[in-house]
């Protein structure tokens, strides 16, 4: 599952740091960025926002057959996170076995390896999110 | 002068005891632990490496040192195990915490002692006015190979510190000295997977010949002696090299044992001594004074006088380093082997 080295550039920003965007007309927030606001289309004035990191479990699941890339992280828990400040976004949870997650569990945003593409290519690193205790 | 104004320490969740090790090699557990003083030791997960232990130890800092984050003029990351040959660590973590596009940073390497090294490079550009604050931080995921007394003790964690002026600082870096020389006591090849190292000649001319060098030569430097501190950090490779270096300095056990974490965590190279001085700082009181010795193969030290001051007291308390050191799971050696990436075709 190779990623462009450009593509994975420009999306350093929302994977490193979390920014998403936000409508100041609306008050919505969205993750991933979005350039145009869907609910005041020409009316909306869109600007970069950075999440926290910090949220809930909206849902979840366990990945038993990974994808390329994903294959000796399994089993991994996937997530809805609902991010403190009002968008929802998908992310792994780390050091978490599925027994151990609940839907409403707090969380917080971590950083980690999300893949290599092969022993000699980049590495693609990111959020996750961490139950928090 | 200048000084500590912020830290942050992490250490993997994942465990391994060094009887599940010694079992596999057929080794006495009982040895193992009474000659190394290891109990267990941090293991990276899966998708941990010394960029990302690195990018938690720092956020901590800079949540706790409570400055702008593009306020950083100098970001050096210390390790023996970046993920890359060739593409900074530093780069990473800077991007990660936001500090970028105004700053230096570069990645170094002096086996267990580049993360001090990192901090005396700070010291030396916050003090001549170069930048505000300068963040430098020891990361490491070190390998042991398969079988060798290294796999007892290869552990992995990140200590990130920010220096600045001492006037915002919560501990003010007295003084430094630095006692190095060319020891060929463990090295790691280009290519090569694993670290060599000459077993106990790593002792006497390597660990101890350094570090009482660099101990004694700031002490003189600075008129100073024993009483006169209340912690002593040594580079812990195993328990046995401090313990034995206190010993001969006649260092009261009660002051080395809030900096001597690696029966419980292992050696975590470049992040061991400052991971000892973030757990002393958690504990300080303002006005206590901490003595700091490092050691890198190869080989040197550097030795640190530091005084907590007042500020020590505002120090946020949500991420403590005793809270990743109990937070804990024990993984089996055929677990451990694959996330320490061992097995063929992975």
């Amino acid at each position: 599952m190779k990623e462009s080295i450009a593509l994975m550039w420009r999306r350093l920003p929302e994977r490193y740091k979390l920014i998403g965007s936000a409508c100041e007309n609306c008050k919505t927030h969205y993750f991933p960025p979005r350039s145009i606001c869907p609910k005041c289309r020409r009316k909306g004035k869109i600007s970069r926002f950075e999440y926290s990191g910090e949220g809930k479990v909206y849902s979840f699941t366990e990945i038993s057959a990974g994808p390329i890339g994903f294959e000796h992280q399994t089993p991994y828990v996937i997530a809805i996170i609902e991010l403190a400040e009002g968008a929802k976004c998908l992310g792994q949870i780390v050091d978490a076995r599925l027994a151990d997650v609940k839907i409403g569990d707090p969380v917080e945003g971590t950083f980690r390896k999300i893949q290599s593409d092969d022993p000699e290519g980049p590495i693609h690193y990111g959020f996750k999110f961490r139950l928090k205790k | 002068m200048s000084g500590i104004v912020g830290y942050g320490a992490y250490v993997p969740k994942y465990r391994i005891k060094s009887e599940t090790i010694a079992e596999v090699w057929g080794e006495d557990p009982d040895r193992i632990k009474e000659g190394l003083g290891i109990l267990e030791k941090a293991v990276p997960a899966i998708d941990e490496d010394a960029t990302t232990l690195a990018v938690e130890a720092a956020r901590i800092a800079m949540k706790r040192a409570g400055i702008p984050r593009d306020s950083i003029g100098a970001l050096y990351v210390g390790s023996e195990s970046h993920p890359y040959a060739v593409k900074p660590t530093a780069c990473a973590v800077a991007q990660a915490l936001g500090a970028v596009p105004n700053l230096t940073a570069a990645d170094l390497e002096f086996a267990c002692k580049a993360g001090t090294a990192g901090i005396q490079m700070c010291m030396g550009m916050v003090d001549s006015k170069m930048i505000h604050y300068g963040m430098a931080i020891g990361s490491d995921t070190a390998q042991g190979r398969p079988g060798d007394a290294l796999e007892y003790s290869a552990a992995a964690g990140a200590a990130a510190y920010i220096i600045g002026p001492n006037d915002e600082s919560m501990a003010i870096l007295e003084d430094t000295l630095s006692y190095t020389t060319d020891t060929p006591d463990f090295w790691r090849r280009p290519k090569a997977d694993f670290p060599s190292h000459g077993g106990r000649f790593t002792g006497p001319p390597a660990y101890f010949k350094h570090v009482m060098g660099a101990f004694y030569g700031l002490m003189q430097k600075m008129d100073e002696k024993v009483e006169n501190y209340d912690y002593f950090v040594f580079h812990q490779p195993n328990a046995k090299f401090p313990q034995a270096v206190a010993k001969q300095l006649k260092i009261p056990k009660e002051k080395l044992a809030d900096g001597l974490i690696v029966p419980i965590i292992g050696n975590t190279y470049s992040a061991a001594s400052p991971l000892g001085l973030a757990n002393v700082l958690d504990k300080a009181e303002p006005g206590q004074r901490i003595f700091m010795v490092s050691f890198g193969s190869g080989a040197g030290s550097d030795a640190f006088s530091i005084k907590v001051t007042d500020k020590i007291k505002n120090r946020d308390r949500a991420y403590p380093l005793s809270k990743f050191i109990n937070e804990k799971e024990y993984l089996s050696y055929a677990i451990y082997s694959k996330l320490k990436g061992n097995y063929k075709g992975m």
